[in-house]
């Protein structure tokens, strides 16, 4: 198709809008409501233009171009009609830009300059919107300047899945409004703040604070889930002001998740360590740097030439740089421990050395959108990948059969093809009937130990959407990950790809879940669980908070507590950590140091400090660096980030080499009977507890998704325990118990109690995924 | 009685019993008998169609498109479900025949949707009635209980092989529903606000399937011209403007009701008929076609014929056959001031023009009728006007527009002198002697 727009000529392919077509030429057409990731709404008409033989101006966004159409933007036609549309929009708006929040940053204010008037004929009242308080994240103080675009209500039902927001009421009384009472909190709603072209919806926690042209932008990298997100940060006088999402196609797309814009008030949390610790007659004091290195290279050196090198472990979080997981290892390796690991919330470990590659999503997260199918197993998919989530949801919009096997009924909110929710314990049966299924619909036979298994209807059904169709994919999310029976749920997927021709992939847990591996911050000897399942003399901590992020926190805590030296790189002093540590050396996170994130796709994103380091606090790969010259231990003597990282990756590479997810050598041994007569746990980390960043941030720990964990169970365990919904009770896992609140879930399958991690009133419990004893307290 | 008054009717013969709108009274009437005719004939579809086309029926909700060309752009070979739609939200200030042709002859409707149905190849149908009207929509309900007993609608109708299922949906009263695709979002569940166009119903209408949607009073002429043939309805009007029409005529007559006339018939015919003028008074200015269409000044409605081309030529619009007589006690400003409230208030808010428009051309009306005009107003209103009107989704910006852009055209001095002298050119008390309301009370 060709059409003529100001005199250039553009090609477009057919079904493209006049607004596509500008946009490829570079022509600019005014306009509101239209964005280019939600449905046209062709409402706020500023975008109307003349179009040769139409005898009124249509709006560009919505009018199909014809072949050999002509459109003029500016043409006297075009600019009255949109003068005229400018004058409405203004009438009733309160121009109050010196007090908006929005002003600066404001698109109704910038096309106001174009095309508004100097003066207002509108000599009537105008109207009164009252304020909305719809929860932490979101202002809705000033409605009173929407503009009635309604692109937040079409991200909500479009996007993010949910509507929280609609449009209520007739003519000018039209309003942005959620259900009565309810709150706009979903885990991605924070979009609409950016989406919103006025000041009606802005950032709660932000509000007030700043005006946009003090900030500076600077780029950065999101250190939370695994997608990755490139994120712009705000600053201001030194202190990041506000996290907004950078557009990047391939990765996030033009969002970010609540956790990555709101987590940034943890950056300047009263909590932050400013100098580093050491206990001093039992209790912690403030030292200088030179006087806590040099007693930790001291500590770690008796420890080891007592009692040897393997008493030797350290711990590292998956949300750490690359290049501080990478100097971790070489600093434990260089002691002579080969306790070393990056996994706190893993059980299984029996496919180290096992596998083919690196584990990785198995293909890149814009092909996502290209699937016929997809299956996810072991997951709490919007809260545990809130991107990713989105882009299945809009897979399944558009025809691609999404099927979700875990062992959580949370609503995914998305149109699913097929779900499947089994205890932990009937996981890997659950997932070994789709293999069957599979099996049996190709007429193939079905990998041996399967044989006792019959697959139900919906497992059939599962496995004839992933034999349809041209790609398809089966991902393992977190909860499979940390899975009793990890290795045996890797062993299935990769059966029931090769049987179905999809591809198996890892959602993958945290920022460096991928990175993790290329830093080779893998053990030798005792991994994350069997560290602290066989007590060590001296550990080495960076940036976890073991209580809250290792699989049996209650295992982990008494592990440290018994131990000589516990040294702990971390941004935060508070917490259980004063009750284990020996040494507290305040890093820096993600804002105030350089390094590198690899994401679940394999790309390589590097990022550097936007703001100098609060306090003393100094990055982890300069602390670690420092330390290993103190230990005189070889292969130390980087000047920069980007020289330990171009010892991992070659330079300039933008996606690491070697990912496969292969597995072999791991027999497959289904228990075929779930424990009888036991309940067991099923535990999520819920997305504000999930890392450290997310827990010290105000805002998001007052969500709906930040309220104190409960032991969920479904109507007949409760009454099975003969206890009511809302009555106390007693959680008990080895030596640990926790008194919380029962609450009836019917989406909590049968003989489970569903009690999140990751939160201070269950980190005395035991595993994620073990036998927990109910009762009444 | 049903209508007050007719002049060679079809649509409101035979209404006079008080079981008019039964299914037997409808039989004994002829009613069903095209129906029976086209299934038991087989009549191919392109001749129903082709019979609606040379009656020349308008439609009747106010637009006056051609029906047969409508059905024809129904795709033919769609495979998968198409509908026909009724529309009975008839909300137009001025507009009450759809409700009385539910009240009083619901089978015609049925056998033009059926009748449509077979034709477009549709197997599935609705008639969305306006919630004001619960009784008539608890009404339609039981007729098509009735029909659908009968074999009329439903599967395999009268043995044919042809399906047509036809449900009554109700709305709740908003105006905005009478546009079509506002109407096709509501039956989905949804807000009722307009959608963008193209694509039209045809291709993409209600859950996302080709649909047609025709005036109540658009279905029930159909079973009429299916049993007289499309050539004689049209000779029953005037050439372009073929059969009867039922008229809604209101305001300072002495008998405002429904009248069905043939168009083409002089105004001043109809106004006999309504009873004339009430109280002997002086026409001062008709709306001839519900609330939305231009305002005509007497002299030029007394020479106008009451069909779609003699209106037009007249100045303004046919519509849906609302003819609101106003006589010289009426104050024009006052009068507008009401019509711009009702779209004001009837304004859905999607679209900014007419969201912010329509209130700002109330608020300005309304100050000048309370004495708080200014000089400029006029020029203001009129701006305003071509600022909404061609610039909106749907038509209410425009149809909000008209009403303004007329009367100051045609009555500027009354405007002018309430802004100028704060207060009316018809003294009160005149327009009190006019009012029913004040004659009665004080």
């Amino acid at each position: 198709m060709e059409i003529e727009i100001d005199g250039k000529i553009a090609q477009v392919p057919d079904g493209s809008t006049i607004m596509d077509a500008a946009q490829q030429i570079g022509a600019y057409i005014p306009h509101f409501c239209y964005h280019k990731k939600l449905s046209i709404a062709a409402n706020c008409r500023m975008c109307l233009v003349q179009v040769e033989k139409a005898p009124k101006p249509l709006p560009a966004c919505a009018t199909p171009v014809t072949n050999g159409m002509k459109v003029f933007t500016h043409s006297e036609l075009a600019v009255k009609a949109q003068k005229g549309v400018m004058e409405f929009l203004l009438i009733n708006h309160p121009l109050d830009c010196p007090i908006c929040d929005q002003g600066g940053e404001c698109q109704l204010q910038d096309l106001a300059v174009g095309y508004g008037g100097s003066a207002s004929r509108f000599q009537e009242d105008k109207r009164v919107v009252f304020h909305k308080d719809v929860g932490p994240l979101i202002s809705m103080q000033e409605m009173a300047r929407c503009i009635h675009c309604t692109r937040c209500v079409r991200f909500g039902q479009e996007i993010a899945g949910v509507m929280e927001l609609g449009m209520a009421n007739r003519n000018m009384h039209s309003e942005i409004t959620t259900f009565v009472g309810r709150s706009v909190d979903s885990e991605l709603s924070g979009n609409m703040i950016d989406l919103c072209p006025v000041g009606a919806l802005t950032s709660r926690p932000f509000r007030y604070s700043a005006r946009s042209w003090e900030l500076s932008r600077r780029r950065s990298i999101s250190p939370h889930d695994s997608i990755g997100a490139n994120l712009t940060v705000q600053v201001k006088n030194n202190v990041v002001m506000r996290v907004l999402p950078r557009d990047n196609e391939d990765v996030n797309e033009c969002w970010i998740s609540d956790k990555e814009r709101f987590s940034y008030e943890a950056l300047n949390s009263s909590a932050r360590l400013a100098k580093p610790m050491i206990r001093v007659d039992g209790a912690l004091r403030e030292v200088d740097w030179n006087v806590a290195l040099d007693y930790v290279s001291h500590a770690l050196k008796d420890v080891i030439s007592n009692s040897g090198e393997a008493s030797l472990a350290a711990l590292a979080s998956p949300q750490s740089t690359l290049e501080e997981l990478y100097l971790l290892q070489k600093l434990t390796h260089g002691l002579g421990s080969g306790n070393v690991d990056f996994r706190p919330r893993r059980r299984d470990f029996s496919s180290d050395g096992k596998l083919a590659g690196i584990p990785w999503l198995g293909l890149k997260l814009s092909e996502i959108k290209n699937l016929d199918a997809a299956l996810v197993v072991g997951s709490f998919l919007r809260k545990d990948h809130p991107l990713f989530a989105q882009r299945l949801r809009q897979l399944a919009k558009k025809g691609g059969k999404v099927s979700l096997l875990s062992s959580s009924g949370d609503d995914s909110l998305i149109n699913l093809h097929a779900q499947l929710t089994v205890s932990p314990a009937d996981l890997p049966l659950a997932l070994a009937a789709v293999v069957k299924a599979a099996a049996q619909l190709k007429n193939e036979a079905a990998p041996a130990g399967l044989d006792s298994i019959d697959p139900c209807a919906t497992s059939q059904a599962i496995a004839r959407s992933l034999l349809d169709g041209e790609q398809r994919a089966v991902f393992l999310g977190n909860a499979a990950e940390q899975h009793p029976q990890a290795a045996q749920l890797h062993v299935l997927a990769i059966e029931l790809a090769r049987l179905t021709g999809a591809t198996c992939g890892f959602i993958g847990e945290a920022a460096n879940s991928v990175g993790g591996h290329i830093a080779k911050a893998l053990p030798t000897a005792l991994n994350a669980y069997e560290m602290f399942a066989q007590p060590r003399k001296a550990y080495i901590l960076l940036g976890v908070e073991p209580e809250l992020d290792c699989y049996d926190p209650q295992q982990a805590l008494a592990a440290l507590k018994e131990a000589a030296v516990v040294v702990m790189l971390t941004p935060f002093g508070d917490g259980m950590a004063p009750d284990y540590a020996d040494v507290l050396l305040p890093i820096t996170p993600f804002t105030e140091t350089s390094g590198s994130f690899v994401n679940t796709e394999g790309r390589i994103q590097s990022f550097t400090g936007v703001v100098r380091p609060f306090g003393d606090a100094r990055p982890g790969w300069k602390v670690l660096r420092v330390l290993g010259n103190l230990l005189a231990l070889a292969g130390f003597d980087q000047n920069s980030s980007e020289q330990v990282r171009d010892e991992m990756v070659p330079a300039g590479s933008p996606f690491v080499a070697g990912l496969d997810n292969r597995i072999s050598g791991v027999p497959l041994s289904l228990s075929l009977m779930a424990p009888a007569g036991e309940l067991q746990r099923i535990a999520d980390v819920p997305i504000y507890f999930a890392d450290p960043l997310a827990r010290h941030a105000p805002a998001l720990q007052k969500t709906r998704d930040a309220v104190a964990p409960t032991a969920r169970m479904n109507a007949a365990t409760l009454a099975r325990l003969a206890v009511t919904d809302g009555a106390p009770v007693r959680l008990r896992q080895g030596n640990g118990e926790a008194v919380l609140t029962a609450r009836a879930d019917e989406t909590v399958p049968a003989g489970c109690v569903r009690v999140a991690a990751a939160h201070v009133t269950t980190a005395a419990l035991g595993e994620m995924f073990g036998a927990i004893n109910v009762e009444r307290a | 009685m049903a209508i007050l008054g007719a002049l060679n009717p079809m649509l409101s013969v035979g209404l006079d019993g008080d079981k008019a709108w039964r299914l037997a009274d409808y039989v004994k009437r002829g009613g069903y008998s095209a129906l029976r005719r086209v299934l038991e004939q087989k009549i191919p579809q392109s001749e129903v169609i082709n019979e609606v086309k040379k009656s020349v029926l308008r439609g009747r909700g106010g637009a006056g498109f051609p029906t047969g060309l409508k059905w024809s752009f129904m795709p033919r070979s769609f495979p998968g479900d198409k509908y026909v739609v009724c529309n009975s939200d008839e909300g137009e200030p001025g507009t009450f025949k759809d409700r009385d042709i539910l009240r009083y002859n619901p089978h015609s409707v049925i056998e033009g949707m059926a009748i449509a149905g077979y034709a477009m190849g549709a197997a599935r149908g609705y008639n969305y009635i306006h919630g004001e009207i619960w009784e008539l929509y608890e009404r339609f309900e039981e007729a098509l209980d009735e029909a659908r007993a009968a074999g009329f609608i439903g599967s395999d109708l009268l043995g044919s092989g042809v399906s047509f299922e036809l449900f009554a949906h109700h709305g709740y009263g908003a105006y905005i529903c009478g546009e079509e695709t506002a109407l096709l979002e509501s039956i989905e569940g949804k807000k009722g606000q307009p959608r963008f166009k193209p694509p039209f119903p045809a291709s993409f209408g209600l859950y996302g399937k080709p649909t047609t949607i025709n005036n109540t009073e658009t279905f029930a002429s159909i079973p009429y011209i299916m049993n007289l043939g499309g050539e004689a309805y049209l000779e029953a009007g005037k050439p372009n403007n073929g059969g009867t029409k039922l008229f809604s005529v209101s305001g300072h007559v002495n008998r405002p009701g429904n009248y069905e006339i043939p168009l083409g018939t002089p105004f001043a015919t109809l106004l006999e008929m309504a009873g004339g003028m009430r109280g002997g008074r002086k026409l001062k200015a008709c709306i001839p076609g519900g609330s939305s269409a231009p305002v005509v000044p007497a002299a030029t409605m007394m020479n106008a014929t009451m069909d779609y081309d003699g209106i037009s030529k007249a100045g303004s619009m046919l519509g849906s056959g609302a003819v609101i007589v106003m006589d010289e006690t009426t104050c024009m400003v006052k009068a507008l001031e009401r019509l711009s409230f009702f779209y004001y208030e009837e304004s859905c808010g999607q679209c900014t023009p007419c969201r912010e428009g329509t209130s700002w051309l109330y608020k300005v009306v309304h100050r000048i009728e309370n004495g708080q005009g200014r000089p400029g107003d006029l020029d203001l209103l009129e701006s305003v006007t071509t600022n909404i009107m061609g610039r909106t989704i749907c038509a209410l910006g425009d149809a909000a527009s008209m009403p303004v852009q007329s009367f100051i055209k045609h009555y500027r001095d009354e405007f002018a002198y309430h802004i100028e002298h704060k207060k009316c050119l018809v003294p009160v008390d005149v327009q009190r002697a006019g009012s029913s309301f004040f004659t009665a009370t004080v």
